[in-house]
């Protein structure tokens, strides 16, 4: 009884030995399997994961049109004050003034990629960027402003 | 073609003892140079051999880690170890305040100068050897073992508690895994019928041990795997290292070269462990021959001896190195059942099982 214990327990630790070095054996065996990349050399064709989160953009499409109204929505969810949004109002051509967007500032220090104000924007104005290549010198350039000069809202966004 | 095959290591060492007969007249002082020479040319081995160990552990872990491993300082990373050892000369080297200077500074010279004894009757090539000491076997174990003095003196004089854990326990590890390490030995000893490396060696000319010695050879020769692993204090057995709980175990204090030279020592015992193993379990340079296939074991004799005892002896680091990397560490306690209440009960039987094979002639 005793002895039947005793050599199924060097059985099964064998077995489970031999299935990890088995494991392992593969791994060495097939380096397609490598999961880690040389970053800086691999700079031009790498992409980064869809969820990844790098930074806060905002897409402008062919005609330098973006879909921000100007709703502050995403200021106010902002966990650490990263955003400010500042704005105008706007004469209407039926001669009605309308809120828009003049300048929406963007701290990249303070950011710290929580995805708030992606998820609180009504219009689907703002979206995360993949870049995450964002040191620099001077800590003034990191503040961002997101629309493009010149840049107005798409049509029919409300 | 066949003056290639001629020059041999064992031609290469036989030349230069003539031409010192030649040159010097006095016999002892033709030993003296040569005892000097050899010296020099292992010095010469195991630097190089210990800067390849290296960087093969880092890409073994690397692969078995699904990572790169080093691949920035020279083609793939083969010149990172050279690079570390250029930072290691630079550092300072550190000693305590309250440490016993004496025993700090010679705690790893003992380290590093037993495991460089143990090359000694290491047969690297045919008829290429140190010294053909006819207690071999008994040399390498008894030496070997010195090399817990050194770790217990580290531990000690560093007068910090991590360092003195570290010793007791690879104290009590070393002192423990020695009996299935023998144990595991003298099977093969049984077998051969002699201490003598050159006459395990030859022993193994028509089949190595771990074939024609059946079962109980292969039981041995895993014994002699894990309870090697564990005296030199490798992972899954560096309880004395230690990372997670005592930083680094008995050499926690040491900094620069002193520090360079346990893991100096770490390498080269981990080669000379599987020169070891190689040589009484795989024949050493024997090359590898199939019964009565004489083409087959013309062209296998072909192949030259040292490659086929690096071969072998490199084979069983990278087992070695597998092991380091696949499984996890044991706690104290189940090291010590490990040994006592697996190891050596299993070795004690296979000596037995042994013994009665070789008496009644089943081996080949
Ligand atoms: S990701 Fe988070 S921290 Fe950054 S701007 Fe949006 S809400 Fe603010
Ligand atoms: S980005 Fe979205 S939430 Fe923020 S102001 Fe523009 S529309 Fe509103």
């Amino acid at each position: 009884m005793f002895l039947k214990e005793y050599f199924g327990s060097i059985y099964r630790s064998a077995r489970s030995l031999l299935k990890g070095m088995k494991l392992t054996g593969y791994y060495f065996t097939h380096p397609k399997e490598i999961q880690t990349e040389e970053y800086p050399d691999n700079r031009a064709t790498l992409t980064m994961f869809d969820r990844f989160k790098g930074e806060v953009t905002m897409p402008h499409n062919e005609n330098n049109e973006h879909r921000c109204t100007g709703c502050q929505a995403c200021e106010i969810a902002c966990p650490n004050g990263t955003i400010k949004i500042i704005t105008k109002q706007e004469l209407q051509p039926d001669g009605k003034k309308k809120k828009a967007i003049d300048t929406f500032v963007y701290h990249l220090e303070l950011c710290t990629m929580c995805n708030m104000c992606v998820l609180a924007c009504p219009s689907d104005a703002i979206v995360m960027g993949q870049s995450f290549e964002h040191s620099v010198y001077d800590k003034r350039q990191l503040k961002k402003v997101l629309n493009q000069p010149g840049s107005k809202i798409m049509e029919g966004v409300e | 073609m066949k003056l290639i095959l001629d020059i041999s290591f064992s031609s290469f060492a036989t030349g230069i003892h003539q031409w010192l007969v030649g040159a010097v007249h006095s016999e002892g002082l033709v030993k003296v140079i040569e005892m000097v020479i050899a010296g020099l040319a292992l010095l010469v081995f195991l630097v190089p051999l210990c800067f390849i160990l290296g960087y093969m552990e880092r890409k073994v872990a690397a692969f078995i880690q699904v990572r790169l491993g080093p691949n920035r300082v020279g083609p793939k990373g083969t010149l990172q170890i050279v690079a570390d050892t250029i930072k290691l000369l630079f550092k300072e080297g550190l000693t305590p305040n309250a440490s016993d200077k004496f025993l700090f500074n010679l705690a790893p010279m003992i380290v590093v100068v037993t495991s460089m004894l143990v090359m000694a009757p290491i047969a690297f090539a045919k008829n290429f050897q140190i010294w053909d000491i006819s207690i071999g076997v008994l040399y390498v174990s008894s030496i070997s073992s010195i090399a817990v003095i050194g770790i217990l003196m580290a531990g000690w004089s560093s007068n910090n508690k991590y360092s003195l854990l570290g010793a007791m326990r690879s104290g009590a590890q070393i002192v423990s895994y020695e009996l299935s390490v023998g144990l595991s030995l003298i099977s093969i000893v049984i077998l051969a019928g002699s201490l003598r490396m050159s006459d395990i060696v030859m022993s193994q000319e028509n089949g190595w041990w771990i074939f024609k010695g059946h079962i109980p050879v292969l039981i041995s020769f895993v014994i002699f795997l894990i309870a090697s692993t564990a005296e030199i204090n490798r992972a899954p057995f560096d309880l004395a290292e230690a990372e997670q709980e005592l930083t680094a175990g008995f050499h926690t204090e040491y900094s620069g070269m002193k520090f360079a030279m346990f893991l100096l020592a770490e390498y080269i015992n981990l080669f000379v462990v599987s020169a070891i193993a190689a040589t009484l379990f795989l024949g050493g340079w024997m090359p590898f021959h199939i019964g009565h296939w004489h083409t087959f074991n013309f062209v296998m004799d072909y192949i030259p001896s040292s490659v086929w005892f690096l071969g072998k002896t490199f084979a069983i680091i990278f087992i070695i190195m597998q092991f380091r990397w696949t499984f996890p560490r044991l706690r104290v306690d189940q090291l010590l059942t490990l040994e006592w209440k697996y190891l050596l009960p299993v070795s004690m039987v296979n000596v037995i099982l042994v013994t009665v094979m070789a008496i009644m002639g089943w081996h080949f």
